[in-house]
């Protein structure tokens, strides 16, 4: 669980004392995975619609458990279809989640690729030590599918419960290789690089955002939203590696 | 077995120095007001306090020399101690406290117990073996504490006011046992205490310690009726003055005098008991060769005496009888005469 | 003099202990103590649990190793370095658990400050190892290990230590048959509360030994995870959690928590 609200509420606190804010002000609760992305946007937004955006970065499932023991947010942003259809159904949606990018798994090894890993298929290998999503977590669930498809069968040391955990112990060095999103790589610098995972075994997964039922400032969260799916907002996103919906 | 021990501490305000030696057979007593140092003593002997300067020598054999540097730890000295507060183990069995100093030794704990059990008998202690330290009254808990320090056979015993901490009635009783052993104990023993009672029923000699110094050292019989300092002076209850002797008499550093019968020449002591004071309210008459004019500064009524401090060229404490306090019509401030025949003042050479 | 608690101090007394009552009369309350047969007895709860006593166990056995010579330290040197001392091993008191365990990698993962010769001798690596979750919560257990102990050789009562000494006692013999015996009481009270605080540890836990059920996954983590997805099932985790913690509460009947005797 990541809250970035530093550099949100640093942009909007600037924002706010640079000029007026007719926009407003919205909280976004946002998968992990979209933590560069989103700020990004959140950046771009400002100028254009005024509004400033505070974030909680956190898994998917995390997010809606928060939602769940009522976590005020306006809007809710996870890295699959199933987790925005869980809260559809418990009624805390406004409308129907809408999808807004997609992405795709790649394999994290560390800079320079020691390990030598090619495949989903080297990730069994004996001794090596393989990172994964907790299968609670998109992230994790979709990895789980990819390796199933590839016939792999992988022993993980350790099961992250977010995706970016994932990046980063590898990054660290302490595991030798882990599944993650393409998004995820280059977000974390050069510790990492990433491997391709084979067409045939790769999940598309689709990320789904929705305002939500109960939102505080449902204004600026449909104005951001908007921005998401507008083509200046789309193409923040392709900048980082997502894809379209 | 005999101890030589020449040593000074500082203290805090407290400097010691003393040099005592205790011979074979003795028992010595180490006797002074509070503050004056003795336990700090007893403690430098055992271990338990560095010495600034000096050396501990007990039968011959090396415990400390500051000027060669060698020193032995507490525990390596062949010295047993019984400490005012007694410091039974409060997680051992009365039993097992005694054993203690056996079992360190490396003894068995079955050889350890039995002979620790052999000792408690001696105190009659027998029945509170088994039970704690807290469950033994005060006479007791020391007996206790006395057993432990003997059961080691140590060389040298010290016992620091072992009989204070104990109420009036228990201190008789335990006074007596405490005798009885010291006299069986065949190595060097010394006490400290305050307790002129303790001191002279315990020891064979007596030093008087003082603001650090001892300052006086003799038989208990030397001690009471010679006594050498204010301190011993008032322990044994007899008015002491320091003066120059000439011609039979003595001419104090205030100016008064003492007329003595056998001073000889030179600086003396003179003691004079107050019972040997006679109070008038005029100038007597009569054969008294010290004749006193002095002012009634206190009169206190103790039971069956009266005691009258006296100020005046030669300042005494006086004592009379209650009857005659009243014929004098004794009052505080009031001028009184007293008088000292010569032959009762003794005196002896400082 | 027998006190009588003044009016003015019941407010404060009885908010606060609301305070701290009432989460855990919500966990009992909202428990669905039906499930507890049947989660106890399933696979990832028991085993969650079992890891959770072992590792705390041992946790706090090292605890006590390490503990006691620096409590000793603490109490009876007269070193000048005595105040950084101090402070080094209350460090983890202080530090939030999760910058605790970042230290940790840094300090004992595989590329760490002792970790990288730990591997290239021993070919030992503690991260996503049980041992992991042990150095974990050592970590964050120590200082009350330390703190606790220290306390109790403070009190033992050095002309103890003296009468010892003139019984032909040296200091290994007396440390072990008069202060050690003496201080006992604080070594127990200083074991539970390390135990205790062993079993709840998180952050550092899941940063240093990472999260696998059967080797790392510790009851803590498993309460997290699954209020993610079942919240009853994480109900009930932390109701154990909490039967320990009262456990190790009563045992030490404020003993040496600052309280003195009750």
């Amino acid at each position: 669980m990541r809250r970035v609200a530093a550099t949100a509420v640093l942009a909007a606190t600037l924002a706010s004392c640079a000029g007026p804010r007719p926009g407003g002000h919205a909280t976004v609760f946002a998968a992990s995975s979209l933590t560069e992305a989103f700020a990004a946007l959140a950046r771009a937004a400002r100028p254009g619609r005024g509004i400033s955006i505070t974030f909680d970065f956190a898994g998917s499932q995390q997010l809606a458990a928060q939602l769940e023991q009522g976590a005020p947010a306006d809007v809710v942003a996870a890295a699959d279809r199933a987790t925005l259809e869980g809260l559809r159904r418990a009624g805390r949606l406004a409308g129907a989640p809408v999808a807004f990018a997609t992405n795709r798994l790649e394999i994290v090894v560390r800079h320079g690729n020691p390990a030598r890993v090619t495949s989903l298929a080297d990730l069994a290998r004996t001794g090596l030590k393989v990172v994964l999503a907790d299968p609670r977590v998109p992230a994790g669930g979709y990895a789980a599918q990819a390796l199933a498809h590839a016939g792999a069968v992988v022993h993980p040391v350790s099961l992250e419960d977010n995706v970016k955990s994932v990046v980063t112990k590898v990054g660290l060095g302490e595991a030798d290789a882990g599944i993650a999103y393409v998004t995820d790589v280059p977000a974390a610098g050069g510790e990492v690089t990433g491997v391709a995972v084979a067409e045939r075994d790769q999940v598309v997964a689709t990320y789904t955002a929705a305002i939500l039922k109960d939102a505080p400032h449902p204004g600026p969260a449909r104005s951001f939203l908007a921005f998401v799916r507008s083509p200046a907002g789309q193409a923040v996103l392709q900048r980082f590696g997502f894809g379209p919906p | 077995m005999t101890l030589a021990a020449s040593l000074s501490v500082r203290r805090g305000p407290l400097r010691l120095a003393v040099d005592i030696e205790v011979g074979e057979g003795e028992v010595a007593a180490v006797l002074g007001p509070n503050g004056a140092g003795k336990s700090t003593m007893l403690a430098a002997v055992a271990g338990l306090l560095p010495i600034g300067e000096g050396r501990v020598v007990l039968d011959g054999k090396v415990l400390e020399d500051t000027a060669l540097g060698t020193r032995l730890s507490p525990q390596r000295r062949p010295v047993g101690v019984v400490f005012q507060e007694r410091r039974l183990f409060p997680h051992l069995s009365v039993l097992d406290n005694v054993a203690f100093g056996l079992r360190t030794r490396g003894e068995g704990r079955a050889t350890a117990r039995r002979r620790a059990e052999e000792w408690l008998a001696r105190l009659g202690l027998t029945e509170l073996a088994g039970g704690r330290p807290e469950q033994l009254s005060g006479g007791q808990a020391q007996l206790a504490a006395l057993a432990r320090a003997l059961a080691t056979k140590p060389r040298l015993l010290l016992l620091d006011e072992p009989l204070a901490a104990l109420d009036v009635a228990t201190r008789a009783e335990v006074r007596r046992e405490l005798v009885r052993h010291l006299r069986s104990f065949a190595g060097t023993r010394l006490l400290v205490t305050h307790d002129p009672l303790e001191a002279m029923a315990l020891a064979d000699r007596l030093l008087v310690l003082e603001e650090g110094r001892i300052v006086q050292s003799g038989t208990p019989a030397d001690v009471r009726e010679r006594p050498r300092s204010r301190y011993a002076a008032d322990l044994v209850g007899v008015n002491l003055f320091r003066g120059r002797a000439r011609a039979g008499v003595v001419e104090l550093p205030s100016g008064g005098r003492i007329v003595v019968a056998g001073a000889g020449v030179g600086e003396v002591f003179a003691v004079v008991h107050p019972r040997s004071v006679a109070l008038h309210r005029q100038d007597p008459e009569g054969s008294p060769r010290n004749v006193w004019r002095a002012t009634a500064e206190r009169v206190d009524v103790e039971g069956d005496r009266v005691r009258v401090l006296l100020g005046g060229s030669v300042p005494l404490v006086a004592e009379v009888t209650p009857a005659a306090a009243d014929e004098l019509r004794l009052a505080e401030g009031g001028p009184v005469w007293a008088t000292v025949k010569a032959t009762e003042v003794v005196a002896y050479p400082a | 003099m027998r006190e009588r608690v003044p009016v003015w101090l019941v407010v404060p007394v009885v908010i606060g202990l609301v305070f701290l009552l009432a989460p855990v009369v919500a966990l009992v309350q909202r428990a669905p103590w039906s499930e507890l047969g049947h989660e106890l007895a399933s696979g990832p709860v028991r085993t969650a649990l079992r890891l959770s006593l072992v590792t705390s166990l041992a946790a706090t056995v090292l605890a006590m190793v390490l503990g006691v010579p620096l409590a000793w330290v603490l109490a009876r040197s007269e070193w000048r370095l005595l105040r950084l001392v101090r402070a080094v091993t209350l460090l983890p008191l202080v530090l939030p658990p999760v910058v605790g365990g970042v230290a940790l990698l840094l300090a004992l993962g595989s590329r760490g400050l002792i970790g990288q010769w730990l591997d290239r001798t021993f070919g030992l690596t503690l991260p996503f190892t049980t041992a992991g979750a042990v150095v974990a919560e050592l970590f964050v257990a120590l200082p009350f290990a330390v703190v606790t102990v220290e306390a109790g050789l403070r009190a033992v009562d050095r002309r103890l230590e003296e009468a010892a000494a003139t019984l032909g006692a040296g200091p290994w013999r007396r440390f072990w048959r008069v202060s050690m015996p003496l201080a006992a009481p604080s070594l127990a009270a200083g074991a539970a509360l390390c135990g205790a605080r062993a079993l709840g540890e998180f952050g550092a836990t899941i940063t240093f030994a990472g999260n696998l059920p059967g080797r790392t996954q510790t009851l803590p983590l498993a309460v997290y995870l699954e209020l993610q997805t079942r919240p009853e099932v994480a109900v009930l985790l932390s109701l154990v959690l909490l039967t320990v913690s009262v456990v190790v509460l009563v045992a030490l009947r404020g003993r040496w928590v600052g309280l003195g005797r009750p």
